[in-house]
């Protein structure tokens, strides 16, 4: 654990998992995450905010699971045994991100990470923290907080 | 190895006793007000005995006049943790048996230092 | 290791203040006497000791000064008055304040610290600016040294008799430390009270022996005759000549301890350096100065000229009758045989409490594959599987019982709470606790600190008249706010009860018709104009104070209690005061509950809200307006709440008239009737929050896992019966409906 950390900051290798939401690539820093689990279906919550599916008994804690898509403007995903839920740990809390699919683990140099290109939106450029550009396309690293945050600002 | 019973009811001294002393290769006992550490003494018999003054059932003065006057009178070296270094403090100290004392806060050096001149042990 | 120490430390100066508060509230009471002062006492005292050793000197310095005006109580030089008493809260307060910001490691905010300070100050004589931290002398008067703390904290150097001829010379460190040899000349003779005190004569001398060459020679002329011999009396003498490189001042040091307990003669011979000797007296350090004038009755080893007196100044106070209130304590010594306790990590109760609730649900699994075998009745398993119940509940509650701790902390917290809100309201009020031994879970007692804290403000903001008004209505000026706890049928009662004016009705209902939360024609009953308080969006910064407001309302305080499993409720009356209830369950981890389904979904009611079951006939279920249904229950009309709609559940359900309905006690609606599509049966469920990134989910109050471990949402009667409310004045075709919830 240490010893990925101590790379990191050195700075030579990083490794992150690529998945898709509607049909854009994303991907996240494979230290936040914890696992990934294919759909089933979730407990509803009632008058819940755009984006939140529900929660799911992850090992007896209950978890709340963001449809990514939703959460950046990208649509709704209608879920399906086809989709993953990928488990992130954010502030020791758990959260599950429904995604499309998931793609590979990327293991890129510190300096092929480039920051987010200048776009109008400004909650694109909250969404996503840089990209990563592979041979052919590109990948954008999403930014948590951006993710599951805005609703903790609604509470505050 | 040399056996200290520290009296003291604050946690936190206590802690730092405790730290001080293993590392520097003492026994370390301790009581956490006047009475439990008068009532460990026949049990621990120890070499040593450090005491704040300000506890609760027993205060410091209680105790060395207990260790020293009481049932079980001992001659024991019994130092004072003080955070006051009057000198009137230390006459009363004296007075009542104290054999050396230690103002908080303490460094592990004089601690130790302090020990070993009034036990003659090397810990 | 150091940063677990530090947190014992602030551990510990969480309960050295709530013993301290505590003191102090019994002081204010005047039902005190000598050892709830020592208490009092010790516990600054502690705080400050701790201080010094993790090098906190702010608060070292503050503590220093209010143990030093609190030592005076002690003694009984200084008279406790109301005034006294007042300062001595705010210095409590403030200490507070210091302990957290070194806790943080924030800045501290130093003019209401100073403000303190002086107002304890005022209480003291001079002398003792001596050890008041950083303060500097008073101007001109005379002030021997000025010390900050941690140079009294230096260990003491120095012996009985330093020549003081050359003053106050602290230059000396800086005299060239050429390894010039000293030869001593050491006369010892120790007291019989150096050997009962513990000295061992031949550690001494060892000790001087480490500092250089040294010759001993015992004189034993004063021995007795062996039958005369007493073991406790030292009769040897020592003279010693010691060749050190070590200077006077290390020689003493090795006598330091038993100054007074023997004689001592040290005089330096010649020397190799003679200039040095006269120039350089060992430095009188801070203990050698009022030693002179304060120790020892008995001589002090012969010495060279002895300081003036004025060079032994004030410094040493007049002896303290402590005697008197050691005496005390001592009588109560044995009084005070505190319970056996143990401490234990709080996370291994945490997971003894998650393994307890894992086994909660083993057991509701095994009791419907049991039910799923379909055995005869009275079957063995079955008798069994009820024992296994009853031990997997006793061992919950045992469990639970653990993390119970009395609400008095909580409470005496709130003393200080009243006392600031009442300087920033200018009223005055007095807090009175009733009750404090409940014990609550203590994450509930954790969580319900910010809730009563804002409820106890708006109490003194809100509730409480201003003195003179309540002298004009006949009312003590000083208002009343009564904080009280109890533990009734399975759940946790606390009161916030103040005697003041009431609620204002008619204002409250015009700002709640202001801000659109009730139509502009609504007639509502008392209680529901009281209950509007609890309403999101009434509370705004348009009308709150500087204190209760801060953004917070009363929805608020609602949530949070309603997250913690419980609700709360109002009460008042013009003119005599209001009373806010909180209703807690008595823990936290596990509740009873009636499993239900609501369109195919599984759900959970709380058993503690439910007061009947009903199938209702036909006939029972009436049809007001286009789409509400009421019930008619032993005369009287109830509103049926669709549970699935107020939840926002989509799909066809039953038809209401085909639905069982649990009759529930809401708080704002009385008794309604939830229409659900089934009742399964009733058990005990383990709750888990929900991740409060949610933000409030209207309806629910938390979810628990089945035994086939998929969710079931815990249903919030009290929400859910509130947003039906909400959702038909919202309706376009519903007519006012509030007239039917009239109790």
């Amino acid at each position: 654990m240490s010893d990925d950390h101590t790379k990191a900051v050195s700075g030579s290798e990083l490794k992150f998992v690529t998945f898709t939401v509607a049909g854009q690539n994303y991907c996240l820093d494979i230290q936040q995450i914890r696992e990934i689990r294919r759909w089933a279906p979730v407990t509803p919550l009632p008058h819940a905010a755009g984006g939140v599916l529900g929660v799911m008994n992850l090992r007896g804690a209950v978890i709340p699971i963001y449809d990514m898509a939703s959460r950046l403007g990208l649509g709704i995903t209608e879920p399906s045994e086809r989709n993953v839920v990928i488990v992130v740990a954010m502030d020791d809390n758990l959260f599950g991100l429904l995604a499309e699919t998931v793609q590979e683990i990327l293991s890129v140099n510190e300096d092929q990470l480039l920051p987010t290109p200048d776009v109008k939106s400004e909650s694109t450029r909250e969404a996503i923290q840089g990209v990563i550009s592979l041979a052919d396309d590109m990948t954008r690293i999403l930014d948590l907080r951006f993710v599951t945050g805005s609703f903790s600002r609604a509470v505050a | 190895m040399t056996k200290v019973l520290a009296i003291d009811d604050s946690r936190t001294i206590r802690n730092l006793l405790r730290m001080s002393l293993e590392n520097a290769g003492f026994e370390y006992h301790c009581a956490e007000d006047g009475r439990l550490g008068v009532d460990a003494f026949p049990e621990v018999q120890p070499d040593v005995v450090i005491t704040d003054i300000n506890m609760p059932n027993l205060d410091g003065y209680g105790v060395i006049d207990e260790l020293r006057r009481g049932p079980n009178a001992t001659k024991v070296p019994i130092i004072v943790l003080t955070t006051e270094s009057s000198d009137e403090l230390k006459a009363r100290a004296r007075e009542a048996g104290a054999t050396g004392w230690i103002v908080k806060p303490f460094d592990d050096a004089s601690l130790i230092s302090v020990l070993k001149r009034l036990t003659g042990h090397a810990a | 290791m150091q940063a677990s120490i530090r947190d014992t430390f602030f551990e510990e100066c969480e309960e050295l203040l709530e013993a301290m508060v505590e003191g102090l509230g019994v002081i204010d009471e005047g039902q005190y006497d000598s050892e709830t002062v020592n208490a009092v006492f010790r516990a600054v005292h502690s705080i400050k000791g701790g201080a010094g050793a993790f090098g906190l000197t702010d608060l070292v310095s503050f503590a220093h000064t209010f143990e030093t005006v609190f030592d005076e109580v002690r003694s009984e030089r200084l008279p406790v008055t109301p005034e006294l008493v007042a300062v001595l809260f705010r210095a409590g307060d403030q200490l507070a304040t210091l302990v957290e910001a070194a806790r943080d490691e924030t800045g501290i905010d130093e003019v209401p610290r100073d403000a303190v300070l002086k107002e304890l100050k005022s209480y003291l004589d001079e002398p003792e600016e001596v050890h008041g931290g950083a303060e500097a002398g008073p101007p001109g008067g005379f002030q021997p040294m000025t010390l900050d703390f941690s140079a009294l904290a230096l260990p003491m150097a120095g012996g009985a008799d330093g020549p003081l001829a050359g003053g106050e010379s602290f230059a000396a460190p800086e005299l060239p430390a050429a390894p010039a040899e000293h030869l001593f000349d050491i006369r010892f003779q120790p007291d019989r009270a150096l050997i009962a005190n513990g000295h061992e004569p031949m550690l001494l001398i060892r000790a001087l022996s480490e500092l250089g060459t040294l010759a001993v020679t015992a004189q034993s002329e004063e021995l007795p005759a062996f039958d005369e011999l007493d073991p406790e009396e030292c009769y040897l003498k020592w003279s010693m000549t010691l060749r050190s490189e070590s200077d006077r001042a290390a020689v003493e040091k090795i006598f330091e301890f038993v100054e007074g307990l023997c004689s001592l003669d040290i005089s330096e011979i010649g020397g190799d350096t003679p200039a040095a000797a006269p120039a350089a007296p060992a430095a009188p350090t801070p203990s050698a100065l009022p030693s002179a004038a304060a120790s020892a009755p008995r001589p002090a080893a012969p010495a060279a000229p002895q300081a003036p007196p004025a060079a032994a100044p004030a410094a040493a106070p007049p002896p303290r009758p402590r005697a008197a209130a050691d005496e005390d304590a001592k009588a109560k010594a044995g009084a005070h045989q505190a319970r056996a306790t143990l401490r234990v990590e709080l996370d291994r109760v945490d997971r003894l409490i998650n393994t307890v609730g894992e086994l909660i649900i083993n057991q509701a699994m095994l009791s419907q594959r049991i039910a799923e075998l379909e055995l005869p009745k009275g079957a063995d398993a079955e008798v069994e599987l009820e024992d296994y119940k009853l031990l997997a509940r006793e061992i919950q509650e045992g469990v639970m019982a653990i993390r119970a701790q009395p609400v008095k902390p909580l409470f005496q917290r709130m003393a200080r709470i009243v006392r600031e809100a009442c300087t920033a309201t200018g009223k005055r009020a007095r807090l009175v606790t009733v009750g404090d031994h409940t014990e609550v879970d203590k994450t509930v007692i954790e969580r319900l600190s910010d809730p009563l804290t804002h409820m106890i403000r708006n109490s003194i903001d809100h509730g409480l008249e201003k003195p003179e008004k309540r002298r004009d209505v006949g009312k003590d000026p000083e208002g009343e706010v009564r904080l009280s706890a109890s533990q009734r049928s399975g759940s946790i009662f606390i009161e916030i009860a103040d005697d003041g004016a009431g609620l204002n009705r008619p204002k409250i209902l015009e700002i709640a018709m202001s801000k659109g939360l009730v139509p502009q024609n609504a007639e509502l009953s008392d209680a529901e104009i009281d209950n509007l308080i609890f309403a999101a969006g009434f509370s705004t910064a348009t009308e709150v104070s500087n204190l209760s407001g801060r953004g917070v309302g009363m929805d608020v305080v609602r949530t949070s209690i309603q997250q913690l499993g419980g609700r709360v409720s109002i009460a008042s009356e013009t003119g005599k005061g209001t009373t806010l209830t909180i209703i807690l369950p008595l823990t936290l981890a596990v509740m009873d509950g009636m499993v239900v389904s609501v369109r195919g979904q599984t759900m959970v009611v709380p058993i503690a809200s439910v007061l009947e079951t009903i199938r209702p006939k036909e006939g029972d279920v009436h049809r007001i307006g286009s789409d509400e249904e009421v019930l008619s229950i032993r005369g009287s009309y109830v509103p049926i709440i669709d549970v699935a709609a107020s939840l926002g559940m989509h799909g066809q359900g039953k038809s209401l008239s085909s639905s069982v309905l649990i009759l529930v006690e809401t708080e704002q609606r009385g008794q309604c009737a939830l229409a659900l599509d089934a009742i399964h049966d009733q058990r005990q469920v383990v709750i888990k929050s929900l991740d409060r990134s949610f933000g409030d989910i209207p309806g629910v109050s938390a979810a628990t896992i089945l035994g086939d471990g998929k969710i079931a949402l815990i249903i919030d009667p009290d929400g859910v019966a509130q947003i039906a409310g909400r959702r038909s004045e919202a309706g376009p075709s519903s007519a006012p409906v509030m007239e039917f919830f009239d109790e």
